[in-house]
């Protein structure tokens, strides 16, 4: 409203308008202090969480500078000196650094060709009539959800021992002898992979079963008219009235391409499987946090980071011009 | 009840020759369909059910029995002698104990940022809320790193303390968005502001109306943030260092995952770790049901709230 006062305002008074060639503005001031003085209780209650954002991710963001600098902690994080890409040109310089990304794309992209499983069993579950075996199947594919990320590595070790453990015994019988998975490093990618399929591939499948639930009925009474099958149907009719979902959650699973799990790995890494285990967060967290190179772990997890956020609007761009679906 | 379905709509499709023929290839596809599919959930089903069913029976088994592989469907020399080992762990208590304080406080700070910001957000007469939700989005699309957020932890004197579990993570953009659309819904502008011109202020509107509304909500962001909190590793991990303080999670790890390391990697244990290894193999299984049980018996019943989670934090603006 005030934001057309200001513009009817321009065209009655044109040589105003070269001098404050945007009026929009301080209405929108005004407005704002206008709402600060009435509505103030409203900033009051939000406060605490904008400042929550401003200490744990701000000034985090913030102190993201020592990557560029020699961080001295008497000297605090403006104190210390500027070095310029001094840090990351030891990374991109050293030779673990092929390494580091090697294994951390391979995980996330092998974690990507895998997308679809969850979307499958939605559709799968979806053509269950009889309710009490579909809910008994959601509810016990979501349990997986709940154990922590511990207990499935503490699960993994079990059943995964060379002496003791289950796998071993089963591949015993067929006359194999016993793998030392967790040590191998051809092993560790597929365990990880994997054995985050089966926390997560149930939990996964919520939201498609939401969207397929949300299907218009007379498309399928349509198809069905015309002669096809529950197979068609599910082609034709199920699969694209998901796509936009499952385009944005694609989209998402590139925000975080470049972190992988890592708590996970960190949780399998060992020195026997390091050359396929260590990826750029584990790095971070051991040159960081255990040797406290401070300075040089948060040039790496910068760089991380960065990655992460072009790889999110680039996949975000590509989605926009090919399709629809887009998250903005 | 599905042939009923089929025999009505066979009833319909007769007065018209062609459709019946469709109808028949049809509804024999779909049965053969059906096999296939349900067989496929079977499968699914047993896959993921499986390991669950091991670590269960492997818990009242003799470790023997379970070491040698004769564990397989059923339990074997049922005992519960690694429950008892279990309880007898003083370390497990203490790291149960403060998970349990950990998660309730950590849920109650949660609710406290989360509730106000996400209300105060879903006003349209709040100015500047845009700017507000922008300011708050963008912590989910960057972050400064382990690193810096470790130092502003460690600055603020958290270090050891149950604060530097609870606190850095208390409040997340996910959870504001989703209670934001909660109340957009649920309490409309409309009302809030007739309130606001009979007199109310902002922060009664919001305690007196607002919070008597938000019961599933509240339950949602609460079992979100406790989950999560109950199964935390990684911040205990690089901020706590005395035994005292350590969370479930924390000496699991140790338990299930580092003296197992040792024991099947090759290098030369401590005496200690000796120690947590012999301890392992005892109650490796049991500690694992003691550590998931609580939030495998909870979700069945409260499924409807963490679907309703997923689905409110899905929605796009």
């Amino acid at each position: 409203m005030s934001a057309r006062t200001g513009l009817e305002m321009t065209r009655t008074l044109p040589e105003e308008a070269t001098v404050r060639p945007a009026p929009v503005r301080p209405s929108r001031w005004s407005r704002l202090r206008r709402s600060l003085r009435s509505n103030w209780q409203l900033y009051l209650l939000a406060a605490p969480a904008l400042i929550f954002f401003l200490i744990f991710n701000y000034v985090p963001m913030y102190g993201a500078q020592i990557a560029f600098k020699d961080f001295i902690a008497s000297q605090g994080i403006w104190g210390s000196d500027w070095t310029g890409f001094k840090h990351f040109e030891r990374f991109f310089d050293s030779f673990y650094f092929w390494r580091l990304l090697r294994n951390t794309l391979v995980l996330s992209v092998y974690q990507v060709i895998l997308f679809p499983l969850p979307i499958i069993l939605a559709l799968a579950l979806n053509e269950v009539k009889n309710v009490f075996f579909k809910r008994f199947a959601q509810t016990l594919t979501y349990a997986p959800h709940f154990v922590s990320l511990v207990v499935v590595v503490g699960m993994l070790f079990a059943f995964l021992d060379p002496r003791t453990g289950l796998v071993n015994h089963v591949i015993g019988f067929v006359g194999l002898g016993p793998i030392q998975f967790m040590q191998d490093p051809d092993w560790f990618r597929h365990l990880y992979v994997w054995s985050g399929v089966w926390q997560t591939l149930g939990w996964s499948t919520i939201i498609y079963l939401a969207a397929l639930a949300g299907v218009n009925p007379e498309l399928h009474q349509a198809a069905e008219v015309d002669g096809a099958n529950r197979l068609q149907r599910i082609r034709h009719v199920n699969i694209p009235a998901i796509m936009p979902t499952v385009m944005v959650l694609f989209i998402l699973d590139f925000g975080s391409f470049m972190s992988v799990g890592f708590e996970k790995v960190l949780l399998m890494n060992n020195s026997l499987n390091s050359s396929t285990s260590d990826v750029i967060q584990t790095f971070v967290y051991e040159t960081g946090l255990l040797q406290g190179q401070y300075s040089y772990a948060a040039a790496v997890g910068l760089f991380d980071s960065v990655i992460n956020i072009i790889l999110l609007v680039g996949v975000n761009q590509l989605a926009r011009r090919y399709s629809e679906n887009s998250l903005w | 009840m599905r042939t009923k379905n089929e025999t009505v709509k066979d009833d319909k499709h007769r007065m018209d020759g062609t459709r019946v023929v469709h109808k028949a290839v049809a509804s024999r596809d779909d049965r053969w369909f059906d096999r296939i599919n349900t067989a496929f959930l079977i499968g699914v089903v047993l896959v993921i059910g499986y390991p669950l069913w091991f670590v269960l029976i492997a818990s009242i088994s003799d470790p023997q029995a379970v070491e040698s592989g004769k564990v397989w469907i059923w339990p074997v020399d049922f005992t519960i002698d690694g429950y008892l080992r279990v309880f007898a762990e003083n370390s497990i208590w203490i790291g149960y104990r403060n998970t349990i304080v950990y998660t309730l406080v950590g849920v109650a700070l949660h609710l406290c940022l989360v509730l106000p910001c996400a209300y105060a957000l879903s006003r349209q007469y709040m100015a500047g809320r845009t700017a507000v939700t922008w300011y708050i989005l963008f912590t989910m699309l960057f972050s400064g790193g382990i690193v810096p957020t470790y130092l502003v932890v460690k600055d603020l004197g958290m270090l050891d303390t149950m604060w530097a579990v609870v606190v850095p993570g208390a409040a997340g953009a996910w959870s504001i968005l989703v209670g934001r659309a909660f109340f957009k819904q649920t309490v409309p502008n409309e009302l809030a502001e007739s309130a606001k011109v009979d007199g109310a202020s902002d922060i009664q509107i919001f305690f007196r109306i607002a919070i008597p509304l938000s019961a599933p909500i509240i339950a949602t962001l609460a079992l979100f943030h406790g989950v999560g909190l109950w199964n935390e590793y990684f911040k205990a991990l690089i901020y706590l260092s005395e035994r005292d303080k350590f969370t479930l999670q924390l000496v699991l790890r140790e338990l299930l995952v580092v003296s197992q390391e040792a024991s099947q990697g090759e290098a030369g244990s401590a005496d200690s770790l000796v120690e947590q290894q012999r301890l392992a193999s005892l109650i490796k299984y049991a500690v694992m049901i003691v550590a998931s049980l609580p939030l495998l018996i909870v979700y069945p019943f409260l499924q409807r709230f963490f679907t309703q989670g997923v689905l409110i934090g899905s929605v796009k603006e």
